[in-house]
């Protein structure tokens, strides 16, 4: 058995749901190539040499690979594919775009967003929003898999060795091309690694509003987070989004102001090992997942919260 | 230009999914059906596109059994010129519903194919990737904005860390996510005009192609309950609880 696991980085580093990716994949057996694609990622290529549990690192670097449209890195792993049995990779937006494609290039069916592996061939998968889990045997020859990574700790970051190989990318496609990315920057840590969310809701009412998070945020060390209706609304930007639509985390502590708790916003947080929901109404839904519920105007209590840290 | 959009009968967002005593799967007996949300907003942005001038025609597309003729119609109804509906009583995975997509582009011949992101029920996140790949097209995923100009298409993705933006050769596959638009509702006379608007139904057998899964289902379990929690009386007795007790903060 062998399995190649598809990194993702910004160039210089990996993002964390790589290492939680690599744990997925030794749960189905030990021998573990990486693949780091991009352009101008050498960087990347040596910090995925130290992760623990990796056979070796192949690094593909070429202009093409800019931006990691979906076209050219399906084409890519396609190339690599023959050599696997499995091939893994994160199920964040990453992973989503190019896996599906590369899946229908070898004529194989994509597993997605696994939860846990049974064996090599078994896995578990939420569905309907995490009201169900699937157990499903796989019979394709080569196995494509996306990974829920809340669901897998992370790999050892440090402590390994593998000798990088340089391969070549696939020929450029020349079918889309990467024109940018505009991301919400913040010096606050980010929301799939925070070890503490507090997010905000419909009830936060504006933007402005979601200042009183910040200030709490930046006390706990801790991400800010939103629902649907918050996002919608333009309180705050798209990448906050917690939930089905938006990102699946599971913190130390989530703690929910003014949130109503839909059934899609808990599919991206009830595995949280704390949650704590603040919400006026007693009967809002939120609080029958909630480890500590607090019915209060979150004006008052956010503030208080604030003083209190 | 012509769009070809997919729509999917699912279970409605707002219904609770039982998990069936035997494990099997959902038990969908009497349960409320409706168009996967984010395919409302594939079939919104093809209406707009049409009434911008910028397509001529919208065929919308499903695969499913007899029922989806409902979900059909409810997109005839929100303005839809036609519809095809590919019938089978199997549940199929992504991978087959590509391969009929294929061979109705084939026939069709759009310009552009649109589908929802995802189905919220399988929670796949493939078919339209999967499209793509199969017809050799440029792919646009997660798009909350698309532009049309010339032969190429301008998109918006939403991504984890923002917003991209790519820019693919037509024709291309694009996937909607929930910003895309807000879907219009049908109004009554449209319901009613629906019901006379083309609606062409195929036996998948009649297709000639392979569509077995690859996947078996072994068994659908419901999720881990959480433990019940307590409430508190105010933010002192919150903040005591998460120190000593949760010892999160
Ligand atoms: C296909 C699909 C996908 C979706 N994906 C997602 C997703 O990824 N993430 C997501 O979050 N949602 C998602 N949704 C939307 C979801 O169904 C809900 O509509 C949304 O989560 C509601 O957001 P909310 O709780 O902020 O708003 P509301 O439901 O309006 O709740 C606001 C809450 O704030 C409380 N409140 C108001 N004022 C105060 C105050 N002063 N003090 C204290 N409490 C107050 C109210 O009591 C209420 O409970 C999706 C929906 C669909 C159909
Ligand atoms: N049976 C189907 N009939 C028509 N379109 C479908 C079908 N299944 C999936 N799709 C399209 O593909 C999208 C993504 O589905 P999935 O890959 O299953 O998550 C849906 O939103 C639809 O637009």
């Amino acid at each position: 058995m062998s399995i190649l696991v598809i990194a993702e980085h910004d160039n210089a580093s990996l993002i964390g749901a790589t290492l939680n990716t690599i744990t997925a994949a030794q749960k189905i057996g030990a021998d573990i190539d990486l693949l780091v694609a991009g352009n101008s990622c050498q960087e990347a290529a040596t910090a995925a040499s130290q992760v623990v549990g990796i056979n070796r690192v192949l690094h593909a670097d070429d202009a093409s690979l800019e931006g990691q449209l979906a076209e050219n890195m399906a084409d890519l792993v396609v190339s690599l594919a023959s050599n696997y049995t499995h091939v893994l990779a994160a199920a964040t937006t990453f992973g989503k775009n190019f896996m599906p494609r590369a899946a229908a290039l070898l004529d194989v069916s994509q597993i997605s967003e696994i939860s846990e592996v049974v064996s090599a061939d078994t896995f578990v998968r939420p569905v309907y929003a995490g009201n169900a889990m699937a157990k499903v045997q796989s019979s394709d020859s080569i196995k494509l898999i996306t990974v829920r990574t809340t669901k897998f700790e992370a790999a050892a970051e440090k402590g390994g060795s593998a000798a990088i190989e340089p391969i070549a990318a696939a020929t450029d496609t020349d079918m889309s091309r990467f024109i940018g990315l505009s991301t919400s920057v913040s010096e606050r840590v980010e929301l799939t690694s925070a070890a503490i969310v507090i997010s905000g809701g419909r009830g936060m009412q504006n933007g402005e509003n979601f200042h009183m998070l910040d200030s709490v945020a930046d006390k706990l060390g801790a991400a800010v987070g939103a629902s649907r209706a918050a996002v919608d609304a333009g309180f705050v930007p798209n990448d906050y989004q917690v939930g089905q639509t938006g990102k699946v985390i599971a913190p130390d502590l989530y703690i929910a102001v003014g949130i109503s708790g839909a059934i899609q916003h808990l599919a991206g947080m009830k595995d949280s090992k704390t949650i704590v929901a603040i919400n006026k109404d007693s009967e809002a839904p939120i609080f029958q997942v909630a480890d500590y519920g607090l019915v209060a105007d979150l004006f008052e209590a956010v503030p208080e919260l604030d003083q209190a840290l | 230009m012509k769009v070809l959009v997919g729509v999917k009968r699912v279970l409605d967002p707002q219904v609770k999914a039982r998990v069936k005593a035997d494990k099997s799967g959902i038990d969908l007996t009497n349960a409320k059906m409706t168009m996967n949300p984010f395919c409302e907003n594939a079939v919104e942005e093809a209406i707009r596109l049409r009434e911008a001038g910028t397509i001529e025609e919208v065929v919308v597309l499903s695969i499913g059994a007899a029922k989806s003729e409902e979900t059909l119609r409810n997109a005839l109804a929100l303005g839809a010129d036609r519809a095809i509906l590919v019938l089978t009583e199997d549940v199929l995975e992504p991978l087959a519903i590509a391969k009929v997509f294929k061979v109705i582009v084939a026939q069709e011949n759009p310009d552009l194919v649109l589908v929802g992101k995802q189905a919220i029920d399988d929670e796949c996140n493939q078919t339209g990737q999967m499209v793509s790949a199969l017809l050799g097209w440029p792919q646009a995923t997660f798009a909350s904005k698309l532009e049309i100009v010339g032969d190429k298409a301008q998109v918006t993705r939403e991504v984890d860390s923002g917003l991209e933006t790519i820019n693919v050769n037509m024709p291309a596959v694009v996937t909607a996510d929930l910003r895309l638009n807000e879907p219009r509702y049908a109004s009554l006379p449209n319901v009613m005009k629906a019901k006379r608007k083309p609606l062409e139904k195929i036996d998948i057998a009649d297709l000639g192609i392979d569509t077995a899964n690859r996947m078996t289902t072994i068994e659908v379990m419901e999720p881990p309950a959480r433990a019940s929690g307590v409430m508190v009386e105010n933010v002192a007795e919150l903040v005591e609880k998460l120190r000593n007790e949760a010892k999160v903060i």
